[in-house]
């Protein structure tokens, strides 16, 4: 089964919840309402003739410009995307979902996103949405231990943000 | 109750046991690096286990933000900095990947022989360590006058001794010496029949057996679900190897090789090497399978060495040159794993069309790895930890990056 297949199962199964898709890329993706990830995501791993079950990787790309003279020249809005690479150890074949997210919710500086955790589908999320809530500053609704993973747990912001600020010191330690 | 308390053999009728945290770590020699465990105990039972992780955190993939993909080659050495040559291997494919970039053939075999090399120094090391993990100390001696005289031929092709940098973007950064072959051959003559010394030394152990047989057993399902790869996962007896089961770009470098994936299929193990047979209380999925799947990765490594050898000597074509250190990348992204000694490491690169990529995200194996240790460890003993731990394998300074 390649891209095509699977976003027409899944605009099926999920309707509206399916936002968009890019199937020329190298690794074709599909993008999914950040609401509707941990059901597709079950629906993605249970079904048996896709049997998605290994979470390869969950990242988080930040699309912000801090220059304004080169932001004025990119083509997107500020945005995040959550993105997940999935692999079918049966079938032997990949799949990636995206999810787009404002970059501060409500547009309030300060405020994390929030999407939906998926550690009870695949376990292996469960750390690595501790590392994309540490590094890249993503909530992630009802995960069961959300605390930084690699920073220490008084750091203050979330380093690949593109506008973060490295602190200028930390416990007496000089940064800068 | 009365009665038992009569009985002289039960002497420690009375001894009450308290519930008590037990922290491992970061400066512990058996945690492999700067990894702490924080374990929950009663007695001798260890009833949690809580990594802390972090140590080691260099934010490489902030560096990664950057540098140009050339550049950044240093800084993957310096995850898993015992197998560094597959850690430059897999960024240079990822960007390979992006750039569409096809290689010679001289080039791929080239790879192929460095990698494996690698390969079986890493495992080496792997083999070592957890020897020193159940307290014994010659098999580390053995492991690492073996592994010197693969740093030595390294250190002929590239100039380093760990942190290679040698496979780089377009190719590699020089051609191999001359002579260079004939003494990798000479090594590996020299080195098969020492891996029999390697098997009385731990494998057929019995005390050795006794330790790690029948600990730590992680079912394939769990295996998977936790994102476990490589010889944790094989050592469950999940059929899966990148090297034939990866993308197109990956696997077109073994292309017409001769190998069988390291796993027991049908309560045996591919059958075309000598090695000792499995000890009946050892369980698939336990510490000792973990070992085992390692050690016969060894001997699958040195016959892929042998047929890249072959291959290279009569290949057409140039090394590959490295494509300029300025390279524009292509608009888009690629994601690419390849198989590592400790898994699959995978490394993902969102490019804008400048030179610099917009994001470069490495995903770990090791990562996933230690992350079932809480679950391995659920229920065994304080003198099981380093056993189950140390049977993972992992490289602190490829979790933390």
């Amino acid at each position: 089964m390649r891209g095509k297949q699977f976003l027409d199962r899944l605009t099926k199964r999920f309707g509206d919840a399916i936002t968009g898709s890019n199937l020329e890329a190298l690794d074709p993706w599909i993008e999914i309402a950040p609401d509707s990830i941990a059901e597709v995501g079950r629906y993605l791993k249970t079904e048996p003739d896709l049997r998605f079950d290994m979470l390869c990787d969950l990242t988080v790309v930040d699309y912000f410009e801090p220059d304004p003279k080169k932001a004025a020249k990119v083509s997107w809005q500020p945005h995040l995307e959550v993105v997940y690479h999935l692999w079918s150890v049966p079938y032997r074949v990949s799949l990636v979902l995206k999810v787009i997210l404002p970059r501060w919710k409500d547009d309030r500086p300060g405020s994390l996103p929030t999407v939906p955790t998926v550690s009870s589908v695949w376990r292996t999320a469960d750390w690595h949405e501790r590392e994309a809530y540490d590094l890249c500053g993503v909530e992630f609704a009802g995960h069961p231990n959300l605390r930084r993973i690699l920073c220490p747990e008084d750091w203050v912001g979330h380093p690949l943000r593109k506008d973060y600020e490295m602190p200028l010191e930390y416990h007496g330690i000089r940064n800068r | 109750m009365s009665a038992d308390l009569d009985d002289p053999r039960i002497i420690e009728f009375d001894v009450r046991t308290d519930e008590m945290l037990v922290n491992m770590g970061p400066q512990h020699p058996s945690t492999h690096g700067v990894l702490r465990l924080v374990l929950r105990t009663d007695g001798e039972i260890v009833s949690e286990t809580t990594p802390h992780i972090g140590y080691l955190h260099r934010s490489a993939e902030k560096i990664g933000e950057n540098l140009t993909p050339r550049q950044w080659i240093p800084y993957t050495d310096r995850m898993d900095y015992l197998a560094a040559m597959n850690m430059n291997l897999g960024w240079s494919l990822t960007i390979e990947k992006l750039m569409k970039l096809e290689l010679p053939e001289k080039a791929k075999h080239l790879r192929v022989i460095i990698a494996e090399m690698n390969r079986i120094a890493s495992h080496l090391v792997g083999m070592g360590a957890y020897g020193l993990d159940l307290g014994t100390f010659s098999p580390f001696l053995y492991a690492f006058r073996e592994r010197e005289k693969i740093l030595d031929l390294f250190e002929e092709a590239c100039g380093a001794r760990l942190t290679y940098s040698y496979l780089t973007v377009g190719g590699a950064t020089a051609d191999l010496p001359k002579g260079w072959l004939q003494k990798c051959e000479q090594f590996l003559d020299q080195f098969l029949p020492i891996i029999d010394e390697y098997h009385t030394l731990l494998t057929t152990n019995a005390i050795f057996v006794r330790r790690t047989a029948g600990i730590g057993v992680l079912s394939p399902e769990m295996a998977i679900d936790y994102g476990c790869t490589g010889p944790v996962l094989r050592g469950s007896g999940v059929d899966q190897d990148l090297r034939r089961d990866g993308e197109e770009c990956y696997t077109e470098m073994y292309d017409g090789y001769a190998f069988e994936v390291i796993v027991q299929k049908n309560g045996h193990y591919p059958k075309d090497h000598n090695y000792p047979a499995v000890p009946s209380s050892a369980v698939l999925g336990d510490c000792w399978h973990r070992f085992y799947v390692r050690m016969l990765e060894v001997m699958q490594s040195i016959d892929l060495v042998r047929q890249a050898i072959d291959r290279y000597s009569v290949a057409a074509g140039s090394w590959g040159e490295p494509v300029k250190l300025t390279e524009k990348l292509p608009k888009g992204e690629a994601y690419l794993e390849t198989e590592c000694p400790r898994g699959q490491m995978g490394f993902y690169v969102v490019s804008d069309g400048t030179s610099i990529p917009w994001r470069a995200r490495a995903r770990s194996s090791s990562f996933c790895n230690l992350s079932v240790a809480h679950e391995l460890c659920q229920g065994c003993l304080i003198a099981d930890v380093p056993a189950i731990v140390g049977s993972l394998d992992i490289v602190m300074g490829e979790i933390d990056r």
